[in-house]
């Protein structure tokens, strides 16, 4: 088993008469990849300021591995468009940092030609990008990302969840992603939390996929990709006519490529 | 050639558009400017309470308007009022109960438009000292917690992940704003305080590349500022304050209107 970098249990916290987490538990290790999906105000965000220690719960445990790096995509950067920086000095907007630091992260994500350009000037992705190498450079042992993909294009979000498959692979580090989006993710993923205020279920994207209590909370987009994911199947296996109204079993591994191609065809 | 009433005039101004230029900027990043103005005006009321306790009413100000920031911060946390309508009604009640309370306390002779739109051509020598020493401890606060502040502006819970002692930094940050409107409220008043910051520092943002390159040129644009509505002032026998704040406007807009936008 790899290291645990991160649990928690049990975690409550409640914003005036609001209950937004209600006996939520979640653990990372090491290399994996835990993405948390939910409805909005299910409590994804709050989780994940509890996780980094930016609010404290009102009860629960959390527990952090000892000197534990985190590197940090928040979910809303808005810079003021009278604020001019480029993408070197954001980066080295975080203390200690030099400038090969700096081109150094940008090749890992790919836009080290960008470091001259005004942040404004960025694409969805490419900010996405900026904001995944600044949360590299203090060589973190765990990625918290929050929506990483936003306001990113179909392509390019495939393409981001491809870039942190392979960042996670290179250093090693364990993953806590936060995403609204069901299908896309699930690739990426080791394991899905369903949460809407406590765990609703949580495994293996293809568990999950099929879990009775994930289907209820994601109603319709939940069968929309039921039936995405049926077709799929059917194209490279059987030969005969749909039936959507039973739950499949069938491991289902995506490849990043074959899913981009996937996704125009929705 | 120069009186040396005006002479104190533009040694006056000067020493306050360097501390402005980076402050302002601050300002107008961090979307801060009814923040500014909510401080400013309760400035008033802190020369009452130094008319009354008896301390200087550079002092008295700076308490009060550190005061009212954490006010402010506190009511904002609480997310009952949108905060445009709080910062609004905090605003315009902190001017009203300054009127109010230096009209009750310091009687019919005392020169209210001089703390409303300052009175900078009657600065004394004594005045100076209070401007020069407090820009001289804004602007070494500033110089200490700059790359930190800048951090905080683009996000604080990126920053706080990254070590930033936030809730500091925004002290720390009111308190050099306070300090600047208690040494500016003798050049500007409280009324073209917040103008003083904010204006030159949106007239510098066109064609600078870097945070500490549009602070410098907020800086320069409001030097020229403050000499033009000066000699504007003198030549023509307008109110000097408001002469200043006209001269950065003039300078905003045609900054704004120059082709080459970044």
């Amino acid at each position: 088993m790899d290291q645990i970098l991160l649990k928690l249990s049990h975690i409550r916290k409640r914003f005036g008469d609001r209950t937004v987490l209600d006996g939520a538990d979640l653990s990372v290790a090491a290399g994996q990849v835990v993405t948390v999906i939910g409805p909005n105000g299910g409590g994804k965000s709050t989780l994940v300021r509890i996780a980094l220690g930016l609010i404290e719960p009102d009860a629960g445990e959390v527990f952090r591995a000892s000197n534990l790096r985190i590197g940090y995509v928040p979910q809303k950067v808005a810079i003021d468009p009278l604020m001019p920086i480029t993408v070197e000095r954001f980066l080295r907007l975080r203390p200690g940092v030099k400038r090969s630091d700096c081109r150094d992260v940008l090749r890992l994500v790919g836009i080290e030609d960008l470091w001259n350009a005004p942040v404004q000037t960025l694409s969805g992705g490419e900010f996405q990008r900026t904001l995944l190498a600044r949360a590299l450079l203090g060589k973190p042992q765990l990625l918290v990302l929050d929506e990483p993909v936003q306001g990113v294009d179909l392509a390019g979000q495939v393409a981001l969840y491809r870039l942190i498959g392979s960042l996670k692979n290179q250093t090693g580090c364990g993953v806590l992603m936060v995403s609204h989006d069901l299908h896309l993710v699930m690739s990426a993923t080791d394991q899905v939390i369903c949460l809407n205020g406590h765990v609703c279920c949580s495994g293996a994207p293809q568990t999950v996929r099929q879990d009775p209590a994930y289907r209820k909370l994601f109603g319709v987009e939940a069968d929309a990709i039921a039936l995405y994911t049926h077709d799929h199947t059917h194209d490279h296996t059987h030969d005969h006519g749909h039936d959507h109204s039973h739950d499949h079993g069938h491991d289902h591994t995506h490849h990043p490529a074959q899913q981009q191609e996937d996704q125009s065809n929705v | 050639m120069f009186d040396p009433f005006l002479q104190r005039a533009v040694l006056a101004g000067l020493a306050l558009v360097l501390i402005c230029g980076p402050l302002g900027s601050v300002m107008v990043w961090r979307r801060m400017a009814y923040f500014g103005d909510a401080l400013s005006h309760s400035a008033l009321l802190g020369v009452a309470v130094g008319f009354v306790i008896g301390v200087a009413p550079h002092i008295s100000i700076v308490v009060l308007c550190v005061g009212a920031a954490v006010l402010i911060t506190i009511l904002e946390q609480q997310r009952k009022i949108a905060v445009d309508t709080l910062l609004g009604i905090l605003s315009h009640s902190a001017l009203a109960f300054g009127l109010v309370a230096v009209s009750l306390l310091a009687g019919p002779r005392f020169d209210l438009i001089a703390y409303l739109f300052g009175d900078i051509l009657s600065v004394t020598w004594s005045d100076l000292a209070w401007i020069y020493g407090g820009v001289a401890v804004a602007f070494t606060l500033l110089i200490a917690m700059w790359s930190r502040l800048l951090a905080v502006t683009v996000h604080e819970d990126l920053a706080r992940v990254e070590g930033a002692p936030v809730v500091w930094v925004r002290l720390a940050y009111m308190v050099l704003i306070a300090i600047v409107i208690a040494v500016a409220m003798r050049v500007v008043g409280v009324l073209l305080v917040t103008a003083l910051m904010i204006i030159p520092a949106a007239a510098a943002r066109a064609g600078a590349m870097s945070p500490e390159a549009m602070a410098i040129r907020a800086s320069i644009i409001g030097a020229v500022a403050v000499i033009g509505g000066l000699l504007a002032s003198y030549t023509w026998d307008t109110p000097a304050g408001p002469s200043i704040i006209t001269a950065a406007s003039v300078m905003f807009f045609v900054s704004y209107a120059l082709p080459r936008r970044v």
